[in-house]
């Protein structure tokens, strides 16, 4: 019994990852209607820009608020420069170029930075608290409880302000807000650069944990994807839930499941991702879309 | 007949001079080269199949290099437990890859194209896992090693009244190659230029329009991918072959993103887009690893750089600019520079120019 | 052939200008292909990109020592050293182009320190066949030594995986002997190897393994693994897992609340990483792993002429860290192959320096290994170094224990 219970603990820990990285993809898809195949590498870099200004010498509390507002500035110049030019074409094209992005942020950092682990601060402790016999770092409660703060505030973002209200009628009916004179693309490069301060706090939360490296991120994104598709990608709330099941399903499957054992983890990942989309398409959260013509 | 010739449109002549080529070529380079050469067919012919499946029904896969690993395993398994001989297995798994995909392409029917491309590279980072798991049957991560192919006597015979040397494994192995590559971009010119590719494209237009005119849509989509998974499983079978070896780390994510490149390079929905973008897609990291340094032109710091930062950076420079610039890829830009010599030659520009362009977009 | 090619350059060249990689190279008749009387040539394929990145440093550091070689000595022999490196990610699929044209294009001599099981798996049929030597490959899984007979051109360097987990075997029972061992392993050769050979020396104890659990390196964490261990009542830890994978155990097994004695490979034991492990929040009691090679980080070799040499070497690579483990590898490694082609004399062919690597090593002075292992081979036994140091790990740095443990002859 206390193995189960020590390994849920274990799962929403892992889970908390999966779901703060989760929230950024979501953001991007209520902006604009695409999945953001970057969005893992971009938060890998913005890491390694903290990293860089804590190495440096600055203080932690600093570094973290200053390279929210990089990463934000870096999302809102990235969809300048690589997304608006392709913004009205298929779906598709928007995927293959967030493709080439990611491939070429991750080589980047791997020319800029080299491929050895490094240790990254954080501000919780490694100390641990006793959860019905189970042990659960506050570093691991750390990053549910950022993860659970950053849902709050999208969704106060978007449902109770008026940009949030622009940026969700910007994406939804973009001729309309044109005609009722919002700039929708500029709208759009607002939602990238949330997308990216989102992606940057995943990736400063997590990084304590997985160890800051080129790669932090690669697999994890599949595990985000599947958090997101579990929740239903369009909704912030949906996106949290749908990471914790996915860290506690993973955990549960492999310790459990003897032909899933400790190697198939990410296999559990991708059926969440292909029977959700068969069975569910609307995930745990999200509403019926209407298929345009 | 001879009329027939004479009047064949220049395309046709194309078509023959590089024909010729490929199949010249081998007797002037050397045998590494012509390794080389098998690789880069070998990857066109995987984006033939991603081409069909993208360029003509509108679905996006970034797995393909999973439905090569399947055919290249099916090929290795039979080879090598089997005792097959390797040529003999290349169009059963082929097949068996072709029927895999059939299937996936069914479920595949209710996902929008940005959740297929989403479950599909998922699919892509997992498979190497997914090769390890049955070590009875793969050989785990200890891989399977292949003895490469001698050359039958009339081949090496052939080869060596032209060259005047024997023909080794590597330069057979190339003319097989070669000969599936005819055979399949054969097929596939025949496929888009029929009924099938008509509908196919109807689809990738608009779906509701094509229904609208009669079109079985679940029909042709999952047909799409069936096709698109044989050419990926060929590809992957003759990959086997050429490299002699098969192994989890062979089927990287990378390769998947290789092949998409290529496609992108090359050019969606058109035949000879893939052959183009299968030879930059493969020469592009070797190269700008290996040419680039050696040039003294090139300030040696960015030649330094170019080669420290690997083939990502390129590969993902590439998609990015192409995509941006040049949607139809080399092939676009090479059609739409001809066509527009031919009417400025024709005088015609001033009767154009009150038209619209072609919208460059192809892919929905 | 060469002739007609030449003809049709031109034309092919503006065809395909990308695909225009240089002639050939012009081969020499003397001796073997890839030496002349003033130059060796060797290649080698390793990841300089890529997750695996972080190896590349082995060639480079190499690559010093060859340098260091020609500047100070002339070469070997009166033959400087060419050291063609080129980058394959870590993948089988560029290994073999890449090796394919270091052999026929560049014709090197022979191929010096690959890296990767899978990767130089996937050459090793190709260079026995064309009788190429494929020496010092890096990596333990056994098949390289003991495939000998069967791929005589074919040799390994370090101590194989299943060498050093017999060490922690003969450890465990020696001081542990009640011990409830708990495995963590990685799904490949290099973790099963390390299994296989724990499983191996605890013999008739096997038993003392109450559990052993796998990981993907695709997995985002391995706490789930850990505590399943502990569940088990495991109170000894075997940790046979990459760098990366093996901070985040050390980490996780604090945060359980659990205090095993712990047993790393020596893959994972570089200070460096030591030390990113107690930063990220390790406690590091009671970790044991073993080596072979003098530690760069360690005080008491400050005055060690071995560690002198080899700071004055890697100062011939600017990209090198000193203090990186695996720069001492690669020169350590460099060492033997020097010392194999000065033993080859005037007799410059494959199949005589094959010989001597294979067959006849006797290195009891390679000044970057712990004092006393031995570097050997006889016409029976193709494992060079099978001799390793129990270290613990002392806070800051590693301490030797004991003396060193010879596992020659015990591995199949």
């Amino acid at each position: 019994m206390q193995g189960l219970t020590q390994q849920v603990i274990s799962g929403i820990a892992t889970g908390g990852i999966f779901a703060s990285l989760a929230l950024a993809l979501v953001l991007i898809y209520n902006a604009m209607g695409l999945v953001n195949f970057a969005q893992g590498e971009m938060a890998m870099l913005a890491t390694f820009v903290a990293f860089t200004l804590i190495d440096h010498g600055m203080s932690y509390w600093i570094a973290f608020p200053l390279t929210l507002v990089i990463a934000f500035a870096g999302g809102i110049l990235i969809q300048r420069i690589v997304i608006r030019p392709v913004e009205r074409a298929p779906v598709l094209t928007m995927v293959i170029v967030t493709l080439g992005l990611a491939t070429l942020v991750n080589g980047l950092a791997g020319f800029i930075f080299g491929y050895v682990p490094r240790s990254f601060p954080s501000p919780f402790s490694v100390q641990t608290v006793d959860i019905l016999g189970a042990f659960v770092s506050y570093r691991d409660l750390g990053v549910i409880g950022v993860s659970a703060v950053v849902l709050l505030a999208i969704y106060l973002l978007l449902q109770r302000t008026t940009v949030g209200l622009t940026l969700r009628a910007a994406a939804h009916h973009p001729e309309a807000s044109r005609l009722l004179g919002v700039r929708v693309s500029w709208m759009l490069a607002l939602g990238w650069g949330l997308a990216s301060a989102v992606g940057a706090v995943s990736g400063i939360m997590a990084a304590p944990i997985l160890l800051l490296e080129p790669n932090m991120m690669q697999t994890i994104i599949i595990y985000a994807f599947a958090a997101a598709v579990l929740g239903g990608i369009e909704s912030p709330l949906g996106a949290v839930v749908g990471g914790v099941i996915v860290g506690v399903t993973v955990n549960l499957a492999g310790t459990y499941l003897p032909f899933v054992g400790g190697d198939l983890q990410l296999a559990v990942a991708l059926a969440i991702i292909v029977g959700v989309l068969v069975l569910k398409p609307n995930g745990l959260f999200g509403r019926p879309s209407v298929r345009r013509v | 007949m001879l009329q027939r010739i004479r009047n064949a449109p220049p395309r046709y002549w194309l078509v023959a001079v590089v024909i010729l080529f490929f199949v010249g070529w081998p007797t002037v380079i050397s045998s590494f080269q012509t390794s080389e050469w098998s690789q880069a067919i070998i990857l066109a012919i995987a984006i033939m199949g991603l081409n069909i499946l993208v360029g003509y029904s509108g679905q996006l896969s970034l797995g393909h290099g999973a439905f090569m690993a399947l055919g290249a395993y099916t090929s290795a398994i039979l080879a090598h437990r089997y005792k097959m001989d390797y040529i003999v297995t290349i169009p059963i798994a082929g097949l068996l890859t072709g029927i895999v995909g059939f299937l996936f392409g069914v479920p595949a029917l209710r996902l929008s194209p940005l959740y297929l491309a989403l479950a599909t590279f998922a699919l892509a980072v997992v498979t190497p896992s997914l090769i390890k798991r049955p070590d009875e049957l793969t050989g785990g991560v200890q891989g399977i090693s292949l003895a490469p192919p001698d050359p039958p006597q009339f081949a090496s015979d052939t080869f060596s009244a032209v060259t005047g040397a024997p023909m080794t494994s590597d330069q057979w192995i190339y003319y097989v190659t070669l000969a599936f590559a005819l055979v399949l971009f054969w097929l596939a010119w025949n496929l888009v230029r029929h009924r099938a590719g008509r509908a196919m494209r109807a689809i990738r237009d608009g779906e509701v329009a094509a229904s609208a005119s009669g079109i079985n849509i679940a029909g042709y989509k999952t047909l799409a991918f069936g096709i698109s998974a044989l050419y990926a499983g060929i590809a992957g079978s003759l990959f086997g072959l050429a490299t002699s070896f098969v192994s989890p780390d062979t089927f990287p994510v990378s390769l998947s993103i290789q092949i998409l490149v290529g496609a992108v390079i090359g050019g969606l929905a058109s035949i000879p887009g893939p052959l183009v973008g299968g030879i930059f897609a493969y020469f592009l990291p070797i190269e700008s690893n290996q040419w680039v340094p050696t040039q003294t032109w090139i300030p040696s710091q960015i030649a330094a750089t170019v080669v420290k930062a690997g083939p990502a950076v390129s590969y993902g420079v590439v998609l990015i600019l192409i995509m941006i610039f040049a949607p139809n890829g080399i092939v676009g830009l090479v059609t739409t520079g001809y066509t527009r010599l031919r009417r400025r030659l024709r005088g015609a520009a001033e009767r154009e120019a009150g038209q619209m362009p072609p919208d460059p977009q192809t892919i929905s | 052939m060469t002739q007609i090619g030449r003809r049709f350059a031109g034309i092919a060249a503006i065809l395909f200008t990308l695909a225009a990689c240089g002639g050939s190279t012009g081969t020499v008749a003397q001796t073997d292909v890839g030496v002349t009387s003033n130059s060796i040539l060797l290649g080698n394929t390793i990841a300089l990109s890529g997750a695996a990145a972080a190896y590349g440093t082995i060639a480079n550091a190499s690559n010093a020592y060859f340098t260091y070689i020609n500047n100070t000595q002339g070469g070997v022999n009166g033959r400087k050293i060419t050291y063609k490196i080129l980058d394959d990610v870590y993948n089988p699929a560029n290994t073999v182009p890449l090796t394919k044209q270091l052999v026929e294009q560049d014709q090197v001599f022979a191929m010096f320190g690959g890296l990767g099981t899978q990767a130089q798996t996937s050459v090793r049929d190709y260079l026995n066949t064309k009788k190429v030597p494929q020496l010092f490959v890096a990596t333990g899984a056994t098949t390289f030594m003991s495939d000998f007979a069967s791929h005589p051109y074919t040799i390994g360097w370090q101590p194989p995986y299943q060498g050093e987990s017999r060490i922690y075997a003969k450890d465990v029972l020696a001081n542990h002997a009640s011990a409830k061992i708990g495995v963590l392993y990685q799904n490949d050769d290099y973790g099963q190897d390390y299994l296989k050979g724990l499983t191996d020396g605890l013999g008739a104890n096997a038993s003392m393994i109450v559990d052993k659990q796998s990981y993907d390196v695709t997995a985002a964490s391995v706490a789930s693994q850990l505590s399943t261990l502990k569940g088990k009542g495991a109170d000894t830890l075997f940790l046979f897992a990459t760098p990366s994978f093996t901070i985040k155990a050390l980490v996780t097994v604090t945060a359980l609340h659990w205090e095993p004695t712990i047993y790393l490979n020596s893959v994972s034991n570089p200070q460096v990483y030591m030390g990113i492990a107690a930063k990220a929040g390790a406690a590091l009691k009671n970790v044991t792993s073993v080596g072979y090679l003098k530690d760069p980080t360690d005080p008491q070799w400050a005055s060690d002429a071995g560690m002198k040499l080899y700071k004055e070497v890697i100062a011939n690579c600017t990209t090198c860290k000193v203090e990186d483990g695996f720069n001492i590898y690669g020169v350590a490694v460099a060492w033997t192959m020097v010392d194999v082609l000065k033993k080859a004399g005037t007799n410059m062919t494959r199949k005589n320096v094959m010989d001597i690597a294979g067959n006849q090593l006797n290195e009891t002075n390679n000044p970057f290994l712990l004092p006393g292992v031995v570097v050997k081979t006889t016409s029976s036994d193709h494992f060079p170094i099978t001799q390793e140091q129990v270290i613990t790990w002392a806070g800051t740095g590693w301490t030797l224990k004991g003396s060193l443990i010879d596992e020659r002859g015990t591995i199949k």
